[in-house]
């Protein structure tokens, strides 16, 4: 100890960089441990989130394939290159095709607000959201996870496409609440505008850009594949 | 997602989802530091430059980490950058600037263990940025940070010629006087559009 | 010059940091975890836990290689240990539950440059043995949790009428919206502190009461 107050001298660049050298492996070894480890818990926990969220949407629904739709198709994977989207086809028990989902986001309130929609293509409507996630405000925007009245407006909403199959005949829009007129048009919960209005945009930016890739490939997907 | 116009992001990031007021990222600087107007804009010009090195550090080493999948080194290597780029700032404003890096004193370092900063690089990643987008966020955020100082630091020089009751004193009054000052900024919402 | 006196284990080391030297109260240090995740008490609790987890862990490694660590580079050796036990955290809780991940956001993150850990490690973990420095770091944490429990149950309790969860009010109770909102965050912090500060001075008029009665006798 006493040689410490000998010579107070700056410890050479050797000591400094073996020092960091041997802290970074340490620690390099331990974030990988920690990673390795959970990583198969995690899969699993992203995994069982998925089903649950898809099949509420989509009752009935058994299993889960994940597509991703392009200008040249549909095909099964979960790589998204650019240009395209990622949906997931809902089998049920005997492997025929339940309906589709597709996550939708656009920006609320407070965050984004993901939503997760079922898309049926025999009625060529949506027939169910479930939210995902999002940090709308409680008791005001946190409404669109509750309130039986907004959530009705998902249960045929019309997202038919137009002749040319390039997009929409009619574009999903949230109207205010009270003045829905039309089966392609969401009711807004009354004092939830924003929020409401960003589920609108999300669903409609995500079936304007999904659907036109989809529809003319649905015969490929009809049965699941073995 | 329909992609955030750069407008968007900044409007967003200076009022209706400022850093402080609403996100509650760099809390400490902000009672801290926001005792007197002269400090409190320094330490916001500092800190804010601080985000945009922090920011577009960040872009380019997500796009090394993504490429080799080396994603579960994101964190350290973020924090290691910064406290990087806050070393450069304590070396150039004491070449340059001495009186200023006089003034700001302990509380430069303390940059790093700002989580405004840290904050930016993190929720940038998480939200998926492009390099333009990224540059937004970090300006909006830096400017929503200093504003947030600034408009504190105004209130609280006047407040010091007030009389206030022995109990409120000191922190309780400040975290008032930001409780206020966010109820205020809520009224932004829905700004950026 | 004299060395400083090694600490020695008590009692003392483990309950300074639960209320002389609290982290929320006193220390006002880590405030950004402090009022974004204090919405409701299982993220409160679930966010100290997590931070006494990195707090025990970096204490222990900080000591043990305290020896070892040259003085220029000792901040840059703490904040990537630091970093380490929180990437360890941050997987660790997607492993047990992704519903809690989401509510605790980018908040498990930046538990990395929370300064109650740097603090800590600099000012005692690295002049101190590991049993020692372990023993304050677990109470600083508890200390930690303690407040946030502290400012997460009346948030949830006012601001949703539930407790982790159980509705404790009826049906018809009109949430204070507001207090799971930013803005409560910084009124139930400073209502806490408001209270501390009553009750301090109610002490200490009163032990001046008591010490100017003696003076003049019974």
């Amino acid at each position: 100890m006493s040689s410490e107050t000998l010579t107070p001298q700056m410890s050479s660049s050797a000591a400094m960089v073996r020092t960091l050298g041997i802290v970074a492996t340490v620690c390099g070894v331990i974030i990988v441990g920690a990673y390795e480890s959970t990583y198969s818990a995690v899969a699993a926990n992203k995994k069982l989130a998925l089903e649950r969220a898809v099949f509420k949407v989509l009752p009935g629904s058994k299993s889960i394939t994940e597509f991703v739709a392009g200008p040249n198709g549909v095909t099964e994977g979960t790589d998204v290159p650019a240009g395209s989207v990622k949906f997931y086809a809902a089998y049920d028990a005997e492997g025929r095709l339940n309906g589709v989902a597709a996550e939708a986001a656009a920006r609320g309130y407070a965050d984004v607000v993901r939503i997760l929609y079922g898309y049926s293509p025999d009625c060529q409507c949506i027939v169910g959201i479930g939210v995902v996630s999002m940090r709308e405000t409680p008791g005001i925007g946190d409404k669109i996870i509750t309130d039986k009245d907004f959530l009705a407006n998902f249960q045929a909403l019309d997202v038919r496409l137009n002749a040319e199959m390039s997009g929409l005949a009619n574009a999903v829009k949230t109207v205010k609440h009270g003045t829905k007129t039309q089966p392609w048009q969401i009711d807004a919960i009354s004092g939830a505008t924003v929020t409401s209005k960003a589920v609108g945009r999300g669903i409609n930016d995500s079936a304007q850009a999904l659907l036109p890739k989809l529809v003319p490939n649905l015969d490929k997907i009809r049965s699941k594949a073995s | 997602m329909a992609p955030e116009t750069l407008g968007q992001i900044f409007v967003n990031a200076l009022l209706a989802n400022n850093f402080v007021l609403a996100m509650f990222l760099g809390l400490c600087p902000f009672l801290g530091v926001s005792g007197r107007l002269s400090t409190a804009f320094p330490m916001g010009v500092a800190t804010s430059f601080v985000m945009l090195v922090a920011s577009l550090c960040a872009y380019g080493l997500n796009l090394l980490l993504t490429q080799f999948h080396l994603e579960f080194l994101r964190l350290i290597s973020y924090i290691v950058v910064i406290a990087s780029a806050v070393q450069l700032v304590e070396m150039v404003l004491k070449k340059f600037s001495p009186g200023l890096f006089r003034a700001l004193g302990i509380y430069l370092p303390l940059i790093t263990t700002n989580c405004a900063v840290l904050g930016v690089a993190l929720f940038q990643t998480a939200r998926e940025y492009s390099f333009l987008q990224s540059l937004a966020f970090s300006f909006g955020g830096g400017a929503g940070f200093t504003l947030a100082l600034v408009l504190m630091a105004s209130v609280r020089e006047r407040l010091e010629l007030s009389d206030v009751p022995g109990v409120a004193q000191g922190t309780a009054l400040s975290l008032m006087l930001a409780g206020l000052l966010s109820l205020a900024f809520m009224g932004f919402a829905g700004l950026g559009g | 010059m004299n060395p400083q006196q090694p600490e020695r284990l008590s009692m003392d080391t483990f309950l300074e940091g639960i209320w002389r030297q609290n982290p929320v109260f006193v220390m006002m240090l880590g405030m950004c975890p402090t009022l974004a995740v204090t919405v409701s008490a299982v993220n409160a609790l679930s966010m100290g836990v997590a931070t006494a987890f990195v707090l025990v862990a970096s204490a222990l490694l900080v000591s043990l290689l305290r020896h070892a660590v040259p003085k220029e580079v000792r901040i840059a050796t703490y904040i990537v240990i630091i970093a380490t036990f929180v990437t360890v955290v941050d997987y660790a809780i997607q492993a047990i539950s992704l519903a809690l991940y989401d509510a605790l956001g980018a908040f498990i993150q930046l538990i990395v440059v929370n300064c109650i850990i740097l603090g800590r490690a600099e000012a005692h973990s690295s002049k101190h043995p590991p049993l020692v420095a372990v023993t304050n770091a677990l109470g600083m944490g508890a200390g930690f949790t303690i407040g946030l429990f502290a400012l997460g149950s009346v948030r949830e309790i006012f601001g949703t009428g539930t407790l982790f969860g159980f509705p404790l009010f009826g049906p018809d109770f009109q949430p204070w919206v507001v207090m799971v909102l930013p803005p409560g965050g910084f009124f139930v912090l400073a209502a806490w502190l408001l209270l501390f500060a009553w009750f301090r001075r109610r002490k200490e008029r009163l032990a001046a009461l008591a010490a100017g009665g003696q003076q003049h006798g019974a």
